[in-house]
């Protein structure tokens, strides 16, 4: 049908640290299940509680919160899933649809290559099993969107399972220290997407668009609450979430929604909630037909889907229609740990940087480029890349791609301030001259504000003679030990050589010349 | 789909055969109750119409429980009539769509390329408000 997607998700105390790239909401009806032509993933169940909440009021047994989540990513590719209509954005109604996609009778299902590779890249990326068999179901409940009445997924033998991620997550003191957890995933699937419904209250009709292909990353989050050391309790799935931030709200609602409701000799229903951003809570979508059956069946028309590896593969085969995990793991671009931690042994910087650098888009291959291009230290790099750098771009809502400063530019700076050409004050003066975009150089721009540091030592020893001499107080109050006393001397310096001196020489020279 | 092929399916020996019953019914639940009827209409939409087609169906479930009789212990369940078969890795190539006009043809209402739905889904009315198994 629409396009293809995985669906993969993680349970545990908490969710992974992804980016979600907006996202469009479509409300869903009555069914109780999502679908998505995605590769969809489950998380596994913790077995023992992860997270324990807070004491309870009544002082009672501690809780502890289970949450899963659903998560549905729209795979790249040209064409969809089972048929090879386009996979785009934004096109007219219905006009990626095939007869397939439309469920006209007499239309088959078929794999499309491109997928399954994505699904099993996305299994080795995510440490998963990949199943070397792994079958198709279908999936049924009536919806407008979905015309066949049944959606292909892969229910019971997922293409992936028991994976896991480690993802970073921001503590400790103005959020700079990054603790890494882990997350471990359930299975990852291959799943046809249902169509898009615009509801039309007015005239009391629902609009059917099946191209799909909209909204490529997509949670749900499945939570329950339990004494530790009792089994798992019923789950309520919460849908409607729009960003990480509404997930995390919804989360810590819904769990107190339960405590309190069990705490108060309530019982949790195993039914799909809906969180409504605006008054922070979740409210059931349940309708009075109950709970879903979704009555599972072998997708008849798709035979299992078999993968090979190096030592499987028949001889002979015919390349196009068998898929080797092992050349697709040689594939796999070097993954977001192995380049963080690379980055810690190789430059010195902490995880939280690396965290940094690897969450901007760009801004690693920016660091990468002034680091080629400077004799300056990669400390310094990085310093100038996460503070001053990133700083103006979050400033003006820029992407590394819209910076006005190249990194040639910023590795010629970082150049004249590693042989003290100029100061480091006046190397931000530098910096914001730059960002204005008007075509100059470091160096030019240097050379016309004069900003170069006073090279002459007898000139600048003449400075500080005088400076002295004329204010004698501030000397007398230097000898005296008074710790403040020099660096307003030194200030006074640097006012007077127009913060052309360096301080750390300045301070040198008038210790000499203090006998201190 | 499959399920209702076999009904079909034996629905035909059925009609010839009318003496066909099972012996014994080894889960003892040879009546089916209205609420699972009710339960089985509105997860397929299927209308049973009348008290035979539900003792029919009885009947069918009572003949597949046969299967119970086979020893299967240490047999691997087959998943599909299709295991011997490979399949088939279609290229990622663009190759169908732009029929729109075509598709929205089969459509009883059209707004503006977009086929249209009635709001959500319709309710069954519940069985104490149908008409009590209408003749067929």
């Amino acid at each position: 049908m629409a396009a293809p997607m995985l669906r993969w998700g993680c349970r545990g105390r908490r969710w992974a640290f992804a980016r979600v790239d907006g996202g469009s909401c479509h409300r869903r009806g009555a069914p109780t299940g999502s679908t998505s032509n995605r590769i969809r993933g489950e998380s596994s169940v913790a077995q023992q509680p992860l997270h324990t909440a807070q004491k309870t009021r009544k002082g009672e047994h501690k809780w502890a919160a289970v949450v899963g989540l659903e998560i549905h990513a729209q795979i790249s590719s040209n064409s969809k899933l089972f048929s090879g209509s386009q996979v785009r954005f934004s096109a007219p109604p219905n006009s990626l649809v095939s007869f397939f996609d439309a469920s006209l009778p007499g239309t088959l299902p078929v794999l499309n290559r491109r997928c399954v590779e994505a699904a099993v890249m996305t299994g080795l990326a995510l440490n998963c099993h990949i199943n070397k068999k792994s079958l198709f179901d279908r999936k049924h409940y009536f919806y407008a969107d979905l015309p066949a009445g049944y959606q292909i997924t892969q229910q019971r033998l997922p293409i992936a399972v028991n994976g896991s991620l480690i993802y970073g997550v921001c503590a400790g003191k103005k959020q700079s220290q990054v603790i890494p957890k882990t997350v471990r995933i359930k299975q990852i699937q291959l799943e046809q997407d249902s169509g898009k419904s615009l509801h039309d209250n007015l005239r009391s009709q629902t609009l059917i668009d099946l191209n799909r292909a909209e909204g490529q990353l997509r949670v749900d989050a499945n939570i329950s609450v339990h004494h530790p050391g009792e089994p798992l309790g019923v789950r309520t799935e919460v849908k409607n979430l729009n960003s990480i931030r509404f997930l995390a709200k919804a989360i810590d609602y819904e769990i107190q929604r339960q405590i309190n409701e069990l705490e108060n000799g309530g019982e949790i229903l195993n039914e799909t909630r809906s969180f409504h951003h605006k008054l922070g809570c979740t409210m059931s979508m349940r309708d009075k037909e109950g709970k879903q059956d979704y009555r599972f069946m072998p997708e008849p028309n798709l035979p299992p889907l078999v993968l090979y590896d190096a030592t499987s593969l028949p001889a002979g085969a015919d390349p196009q229609q068998v898929i080797n995990i092992d050349q697709i793991r040689e594939t796999l671009p070097e993954l977001p740990s192995v380049t963080r931690e690379k980055l810690v042994q190789q430059y010195g910087m902490l995880l939280e940087h690396s965290f940094t650098l690897l969450n901007e888009v760009g801004l690693l291959e920016f660091f990468q480029n002034v680091i080629k291009e400077t004799r300056a230290e990669p400390k310094k790099v990085t310093s100038w890349v996460l503070n001053t750098f990133l700083g103006y771009l979050k400033q003006q809502n820029l992407a590394v791609s819209e910076s006005p400063v190249t990194p040639s530019a910023l590795a010629e700076l970082l150049d004249l301030l590693d042989s003290r050409t100029i100061s480091s004050s006046a190397a931000k003066q530098v910096f914001e001259e730059l960002w204005k975009r008007e075509g100059k150089t470091p160096g030019q721009i240097v050379s016309e504000k004069q900003l170069e540091l006073m090279q002459d030592q007898g000139a600048l020893e003449q400075l500080c003679h005088s400076v002295m001499e004329a204010h004698p107080q501030v000397v007398m109050d230097v000898k005296n030990r008074n710790p403040r006393a020099i660096n307003k001397l030194i200030g006074l310096v640097r006012k007077a050589t127009q913060s052309r001196a360096d301080p750390v020489m300045i301070k040198e020279i008038l210790e000499k010349k203090l006998s201190l | 789909m499959w399920s209702r092929l076999v009904w079909l399916g034996l629905r035909a020996p059925l009609g010839g055969r009318q003496g066909f019953t099972s012996k014994a019914d080894p889960q003892g639940s040879g009546r089916i109750t209205a609420a699972v009827i009710e339960h089985l209409e509105r997860l397929a939409l299927v209308d049973f119409g009348s008290r035979e087609a539900v003792t029919r169906l009885e009947k069918a479930i009572a003949f597949a429980d046969r299967l119970r009789a086979v020893d299967t212990d240490g047999v691997e369940p087959m998943e599909s009539v299709l295991e011997d078969r490979c399949l088939y890795l279609r290229s990622d190539n663009v190759v169908e769509g732009n029929c729109a006009d075509e598709l929205l043809q089969n459509s009883h209402r059209v707004v503006e390329e977009y086929f249209v739905a009635p709001p959500g889904n319709i309710s069954l009315p519940k069985l104490d408000e149908q008409e009590p198994f209408p003749h067929s």
